[in-house]
């Protein structure tokens, strides 16, 4: 049986390893989102991000050699990406929503193309650390062997809860995404700080695209998303722009997304895309449960164009 | 009628063209010209990319032209690949009537090509003319309930469609890699998981004298379809209305919902049409080979032509050449097949971003301020 000595007891097990792994990705670019949204602008184009931030990070760390420098590129092309539809959001008549759309379909065209000599090399690694040292189970000991990058997203959330609520920045970045009025009413300027939070949440983006390709077994290829970026966005909505329902919803979705990789290990090849697409599946049904025709959503800023 | 109604009408009425003629000649020049522009924005910003991968712009630009229009078989091979964009655009072109941001045509050309194929597979000696019919409704079917969902969403649950729409596409791709590796496919196909085959009378042929299959015929008459629809119809008007001032159309009584959903179901039609054309035209079997992208595309292709269903003719075959290039400049310049997506991606910001010019060019339409 190759599920070992503790038989069924590795699902629940693997579910809850790749829980922490698969959620990685999701905890940072909803950590990003939860900053631009929170200015009143949304980016569909995370997606985009997470791509060109997994190729950036992987083709850095091969040819640097550190995986560290390689989370570093992909943080400074997610920046890139995020201050681009910054900016060309701030023209006058220009959708969020589409200027989004435009650079998802860049960014994983982009990512793609430059990515082609990527595919044969291998890179230099991210470091996990193995929580599960006094345990000879192998299944524990690998479900307790946990990124490094996931330890920095889980403190990146309590930290952005405090930013949010107690920092001079935080103040602006939330009155400017409640009302844009007030702002410039009280001298601040609007597009600056909305063109700001998007290149943080771009940053963001990026550092969880490179978790993509450079945690193990990482490697590039141009299928390494495939949607994990616009459920991140969904997720945000999920969790009413609150960081720290974000973290909690991240896990809840890499749980998601750790069902078909878990089933398959104990040797359940039945339903294997499927299982896969969880997901996408447990993000409709939640957006289908927690969004309402009537009134806007509790905790949604109030300029976001994509819950008015 | 309340002030807010009013106000909607005014809004509707004032695209209408009651200005002067200097005016409505300047507004026309305007929508031709800005979007010209930003083409040539971006294929210079495409020349700067390919440049910095050590790639003349100037052969890029050549064998663009010659493997789009340089010759007849260029042509055809432009001819056959705006076929599918005809309608995966109106899958964006259609809802975005409404307001509404659809970018699921992927999903809804997988699903319609998927449920045309089982169509075809089970009627294995019916004479064409059944079978061709009932594979097109079974994709037009399929295809519209799919981003129909999306709608039904959006109005009773109020789920954003643009998010929905395209984590329904991942759905539709996951269902499709399912069947055809599991209860639909093929034991024959061995390397490549394969649905069964339609049978050889079942597929549609090409328009006489050339290698360009009847799809983009299809394509044409969908589009001058929507276009009457739209404008033409008190169905499209007051599609229009409710895109304009939601509140305004709820105010005079249009059944706001019953329009998103026909929207949306029209809209996911004309993608499944374009998934069983994909079938009966090309593949003629159901694999991993229907994600062809046509589905993204088409939403370039509704954007630039600024969702007018008419405008998206000439748009697609300009698309479908960017396309059809692509073997050319892989083949001579070495460039990997997914440049010509990255064009694609440069002129869909770069057109976002011109939407800022429109009525700021004084000179043009003679508007002050």
């Amino acid at each position: 049986m190759a599920t070992g000595s503790i038989g069924l007891w590795a699902v629940p097990l693997e579910i809850l390893g790749g829980a922490v792994r698969v959620s990685t990705p999701f905890l940072f670019v909803s950590l990003g989102e939860c900053i631009t949204e929170k200015s009143g602008r949304i980016n569909l184009g995370l997606e985009g991000t997470l791509m060109m931030g997994a190729m950036t990070a992987y083709a850095a760390s091969y040819l640097s050699g550190s995986p560290w420098l390689g989370v570093l590129a992909a943080g400074i092309v997610g920046i890139a990406l995020g201050l681009t539809h910054g900016v060309i959001c701030s023209l006058p008549r220009v959708n969020d929503i589409a200027v989004g759309i435009a650079l998802m379909l860049f960014g994983v065209g982009l990512a793609d193309d430059l990515g082609k000599p990527l595919i044969q090399p291998a890179a230099p690694q991210l470091p996990a650390i193995d929580f599960g040292w006094w345990s000879n189970v192998p299944q524990l000991r690998h479900a307790l062997t946990v990124n490094a990058l996931f330890l920095i997203g889980a403190a990146l959330a309590p930290f952005l809860v405090w930013g949010f609520r107690a920092t001079r920045w935080g103040l602006i970045l939330r009155l400017v995404g409640e009302s844009g009025e007030a702002a410039r009413a009280l001298g601040y300027r609007v597009a600056p700080v909305r063109i700001m939070a998007t290149g943080i949440g771009g940053f963001l983006g990026g550092i969880g695209g490179s978790f993509l390709s450079l945690s193990y077994p990482g490697s590039w290829n141009e299928r390494i998303s495939s949607g994990q970026g616009i459920t991140a966005v969904a997720l945000v909505i999920f969790a009413r722009w609150n960081p720290k329902l974000c973290f909690f919803a991240a896990l809840l979705f890499g749980a998601a997304g750790a069902l078909g990789p878990s089933l398959q290990a104990v040797g359940v090849h039945g339903g294997y895309y499927l299982f896969n697409a969880a997901p996408y599946f447990l993000t409709l049904l939640i957006m289908t449960i927690t969004c309402s025709p009537k009134h806007n959503l509790i905790g949604a800023p109030a300029e976001l164009s994509i819950t008015k | 009628m309340s002030e807010e109604a009013a106000a909607g009408f005014t809004a509707e009425l004032r695209r209408r063209p009651t200005r002067p003629l200097r005016g409505r000649i300047g507004a026309a020049l305007e929508t031709v010209l800005i979007p010209v522009a930003a083409l040539i924005v971006s294929l210079l910003l495409f020349g700067v990319f390919v440049a910095c991968a050590g790639v003349s712009p100037i052969a890029v630009y050549r064998y663009m032209i010659e493997g789009s229009v340089g010759s007849w078989f260029s042509v055809q091979n432009t001819l056959t690949r705006a076929a599918p964009l005809l309608l995966t655009a109106l899958c964006t072109a259609l809802p975005a009537q409404q307001g509404l941001l659809i970018i699921g045509g992927e999903g809804a050309f997988v699903i319609g090509a998927l449920f045309a194929t089982m169509t075809g597979v089970a009627l294995p000696n019916a004479p064409s003319w059944i079978v061709e019919p009932a594979m097109a409704a079974a994709g037009i079917g399929a295809g519209g309930l799919w981003i129909g969902f999306a709608g039904a969403l959006r109005h009773w649950r109020g789920v954003n469609e643009t998010i929905s729409s395209l984590l329904l596409s991942y759905i539709a791709i996951a269902v499709l890699n399912q069947l055809v590796e599991g209860v639909f496919r093929d034991p024959a196909s061995l390397n490549k998981p394969s649905s069964p085959a339609i049978a050889d009378a079942a597929m549609i042929g090409n328009i006489p004298g050339s290698e360009v299959h009847w799809g983009l015929v299809v394509g044409v008459v969908a589009c001058i379809l929507a276009y009457i629809l739209i404008r033409h119809t008190t169905l499209g008007f007051a599609a229009r209305i409710a895109g304009g001032n939601i509140r305004a159309a709820r105010m005079v009584g249009l059944p706001v919902g019953k329009l998103v959903l026909l929207f949306c179901f029209l809209g996911g039609a004309a993608a499944g049409l374009a998934g069983m054309i994909e079938v009966a035209a090309v593949q003629q079997r159901a694999s991993a080979d229907l994600i062809t992208g046509y589905g993204y595309t088409g939403i370039l292709v509704s954007f630039l032509a600024r969702h007018n269903a008419l405008a998206i003719i000439p748009v697609a075959v300009l698309i479908g050449g960017i396309g059809a290039s692509g073997g050319l400049l892989q083949r001579h310049l070495a460039l990997p097949d997914a440049a010509t997506v990255v064009l694609q991606g440069i002129i869909f910001v770069v057109i976002l971003a011109s939407d800022a010019l429109y009525g700021r060019l004084p000179w043009l339409t003679g508007a002050r301020g």
